[in-house]
C-alpha cells in the first residue's frame, strides 16, 4: 500500500473536494484573516498613537506584547470556529440523507469519523496558517522566537483537536446539526470560561483562608487550585509563553520563588484533554453505527452455509 | 440468499415488526408491499445493517447482519427511500467516491463508471454536478451507486417513488436488466401493478406482520380473488343487475355510474354461457369485459386498506 493511498482515503478525498469547492469556505478564510488583521491594526493604533506618553516606538517588548494579544485573539477565534466546523460533520450528512448510504459502504466507523475530523482540522490549520502574514509584523520587530511561534501553533492544533473531537461526538449524539453545534459551544464555554472562573473563585477562597488562619507559609508548598488553571486553554498557553508562569500559579501568596510547580500547566492541559479527546472519539465511533454484542467468536468461513432452512416460512 | 427468522423491532414500546419470517432464493425479485407505516423500510434498514433488530435473525448470503455487518455490506446495494446527494460533486466523482469507499481500485473504477452510467442512461450527464440533476436522474444515479461494487443483493426501498410515469418505466426497464444479470432484488413499493410484471414473489406486510407471502399467482389464488366482469349497458342497468343475481357462480353484483360489476367464480366455459344468457335478455349491452384482477386488488383484499366496491 503506498502512502498517499493510506493517507487520502475516499472519505477525506470527498470532504476536501466538497469543502474546497464551496464559496463559503474561501469566504471564511478571508474573514478570519481580516478579523485577526483588524485586531493587529487595532493593537498598533491603541498602543502607539493613543499611548499616554504620546506616540511611542515599536520596540521588541511591544512586539512581544502584540504577539500575546494576537495569540489570545486567535485562541478565541478558534474557539468560535472549531465547533461550527466540526459539530455538523455527521449530523449534516444525516440531515442531507446521505449518511445511510455512506454507512452501508465498506468504510469502517473509525475511518469515517476520523477522516471527517482530519479534514475539518486540516481546513482549520489552513486558516490558521493563512494568518501567518499578520504575525510578520511581530517578527519585523523581534522579541519572539520562531520556536515560540511553532509551539503556539501546535497548541492551537491541539485545541482544535479537542473542540473538534467534542464537536464530532455531539454530531453523532444529536440528530440535528444546530443542536450539536450549540452543545459543542456549551462544552467550549466550560473549557474556556468556567475553568478560568473556577480558578479565580477558589483562589480567592484559598487566599482568604490563608490570611485568616495566619499560619506561616511552608516553603515549597503549593495550592491545588493551580490545577484548575491548567484546564484552561488561556492558562496553558500563558505557561507556554512564560516558563515561570506555572510556578506562579501554583504558589500561594508569599511562597518562595524557588518552589517548583508540580506540573507545567500546558503539560497538564495536554494530558487531561488527551484523555477527553480519546473518550470523545471513542463515543463518536461507537455511536455512528449500531453495534451488536458479539455472541460468539466465529471465524468467517469463505463459503457460508446457505439455504439450510427452507422450512418454517409462511407462504 | 436472504433469510429472516422471527425478526422483531421495537421503537420504544411501539412494535414496528412482529416476528417476520422470510426466505428469498438467489436470483429472485421480491416485491415488498404494504401500506404506509407497515414496516417495509424498517425491515430493509435492518437488512442493510443500519439498524439492529430487537430480536430475531436476518441473514444475507449466509452472514448474519448483526454479527458480520461488514460481510453483509459487501454483498448488498442499498437504496434508501429518501436519500440525498453531495451537491458539489459531479456524477462521475459521486460514483468514484462510493466506488472507492467499497475499496475498488481507481483503474477499475475508470472502466466501470462509464458502464454504470450507460446502464442507467446517464452517460450524457457524466460531468454534470449532481445537484443539477432532476429527481429521476438522481434516483437512477443512486441506483448506479448501488451497483458499483457488483453486489449480489439489491435492497431498493421505493426506487420509483416520486417519479413521473415515463421515469417509472425507465426505472422498471433498468430493474429488468438487473434481474437478467442474476441479482437478487428486494424492492418495496406502494404501486402494485407496477411491481406485478417484474416480481417473482411478493410479501405483503401490514402493521409489522407478514400477511401473505409467495408467488404472485399463488397469492392471488389463495385469496380466491374472484373475476370481476364489467358490463356496460345503454339502459335498464338495474334490471340486468337483478337478473344476474340469480345466475350461477355469481357471488355479488354491484352497480355504479360506470356500469355493472359482477363478481364471478365460474370458469371460462361457464362465463361464455353467461354471456349468451345476458345477450338473450335483450338489454342493450355496450360491453362485456373481464376486468383484470391485479396486484392492487390482492393488496386491498389482504390489507382491507379501503373499500373497493
Ligand atoms: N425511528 C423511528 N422511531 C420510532 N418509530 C419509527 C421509527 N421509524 C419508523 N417508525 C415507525 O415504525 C413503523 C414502520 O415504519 P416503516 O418506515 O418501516 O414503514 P414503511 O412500511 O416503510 O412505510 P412507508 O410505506 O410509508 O414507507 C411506522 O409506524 C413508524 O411510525
Ligand atoms: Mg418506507
Amino acid at each position: 500500500m503506498n502512502w498517499s493511498k493510506a493517507l487520502i482515503n475516499p472519505v477525506i478525498d470527498k470532504e476536501f473536494r466538497l469543502r474546497m469547492r464551496s464559496k463559503r469556505s474561501m469566504l471564511s478564510v478571508l474573514l478570519y484573516v481580516l478579523a485577526l488583521g483588524a485586531i493587529a491594526m487595532g493593537f498598533i493604533y491603541l498602543f502607539l498613537y493613543l499611548g499616554q506618553r504620546g506616540p511611542q516606538r515599536f520596540d521588541p517588548q511591544m512586539s512581544q506584547m502584540m504577539f500575546y494579544v494576537l495569540s489570545f485573539a486567535q485562541l478565541v477565534l478558534i474557539a468560535f470556529m472549531a465547533p461550527a466546523l466540526t459539530a455538523g460533520v455527521i449530523s449534516s450528512e444525516r440531515e442531507k440523507q446521505t449518511l445511510s448510504m455512506l454507512l452501508t459502504t465498506q468504510q469502517s466507523s473509525a475511518t469515517i469519523v476520523l477522516s471527517k475530523l482530519v479534514s475539518a482540522l486540516s481546513f482549520m490549520a489552513l486558516i490558521v496558517l493563512a494568518t501567518l502574514p499578520v504575525y510578520s509584523i511581530v517578527f519585523l520587530y523581534g522579541g519572539i522566537s520562531p520556536k515560540q511561534l511553532v509551539s503556539v501553533f501546535i497548541f492551537y492544533l491541539f485545541v482544535m483537536l479537542l473542540l473538534g473531537s467534542l464537536g464530532v461526538m455531539f454530531s453523532t449524539l444529536f440528530k440535528r446539526t444546530i443542536v450539536a453545534i450549540i452543545v459543542t459551544y456549551g462544552a467550549g464555554l466550560i473549557i474556556f470560561l468556567v475553568t478560568g472562573l473556577l480558578y479565580l473563585f477558589f483562589m480567592g477562597i484559598e487566599q482568604r483562608n490563608m490570611y485568616q488562619s495566619g499560619q506561616p507559609i511552608v516553603p515549597g508548598s503549593y495550592s491545588w487550585v493551580g490545577y484548575l488553571l491548567g484546564l484552561n486553554p488561556a492558562g496553558a498557553m500563558m505557561s507556554l509563553f512564560n516558563p515561570s508562569f506555572s510556578e506562579q500559579v501554583f504558589m500561594l501568596r508569599g511562597g518562595s520563588l524557588n518552589s517548583k510547580a508540580p506540573i507545567e500547566l500546558w503539560l497538564e492541559f495536554f494530558i487531561v484533554y488527551s484523555v477527553v479527546i480519546v473518550l470523545a472519539l471513542w463515543v463518536a465511533i461507537r455511536n455512528i453505527r449500531p453495534v451488536a454484542r458479539r455472541k460468539r467468536k466465529v471465524k468467517i468461513s469463505a463459503q457460508p452455509p446457505q439455504g439450510q432452512e427452507t422450512a418454517g416460512n409462511e407462504v | 440468499m436472504i433469510e429472516i427468522h422471527n425478526l422483531s423491532k421495537k421503537y420504544g414500546t411501539f412494535h414496528a415488526l412482529k416476528d417476520i419470517s422470510l426466505h428469498i432464493e438467489k436470483g429472485t425479485v421480491f416485491g415488498f408491499v404494504g401500506p404506509n407505516g407497515a414496516g417495509k423500510s424498517t425491515t430493509m434498514s435492518i437488512l442493510a445493517t443500519l439498524m439492529l433488530p430487537t430480536s430475531g435473525v436476518a441473514k444475507v448470503g449466509g452472514y448474519d447482519v448483526t454479527q458480520h455487518p461488514k460481510e453483509v455490506r459487501k454483498r448488498i446495494g442499498y437504496m434508501p427511500d429518501f436519500f440525498g446527494v453531495y451537491d458539489q460533486l459531479k456524477s462521475t466523482e459521486y460514483l468514484h467516491f462510493y466506488g472507492a469507499s467499497y475499496g475498488i481500485p481507481r483503474a477499475e473504477r475508470e472502466q466501470l463508471i462509464p458502464q454504470l452510467l450507460e446502464l442507467v442512461n446517464l452517460s450524457d450527464k457524466a460531468d454534470t454536478y449532481v445537484d443539477s440533476l432532476s429527481r429521476g436522474m438522481k434516483q437512477r444515479l443512486c441506483l448506479a451507486r448501488c451497483l458499483v461494487h457488483d453486489p449480489d443483493v439489491l435492497i431498493l426501498d421505493e426506487p420509483a417513488s416520486g417519479l413521473d410515469p415515463r421515469a417509472r418505466i425507465e426505472m422498471r426497464e433498468i430493474l429488468k436488466e438487473l434481474k437478467l444479470m442474476g441479482k437478487t432484488i428486494i424492492i418495496s413499493s406502494h404501486i402494485l401493478p407496477e411491481l406485478a410484471e417484474m416480481v417473482d414473489e411478493i410479501g405483503v406486510i401490514e402493521h409489522g406482520e407478514m400477511v401473505a407471502q409467495g408467488k404472485v399467482a399463488d397469492i392471488q389464488s389463495r385469496l380466491r380473488v374472484k373475476k370481476v366482469i364489467h358490463i356496460r349497458t345503454l339502459e335498464r342497468e338495474e334490471e340486468l343487475a337483478e337478473k344476474l343475481r340469480d345466475e350461477l357462480h355469481v357471488t355479488s353484483v354491484l352497480t355504479d355510474n360506470t356500469g355493472v360489476h359482477v363478481h364471478y367464480s365460474g370458469d371460462d366455459v361457464q362465463q361464455s354461457a353467461l354471456l349468451r344468457q345476458v345477450v338473450s335478455w335483450e338489454i342493450p349491452i355496450v360491453s362485456f369485459q373481464e376486468a383484470q384482477s391485479n396486484l392492487e386488488d390482492v393488496f386491498l383484499e389482504i390489507t382491507k386498506g379501503g373499500p373497493r366496491e
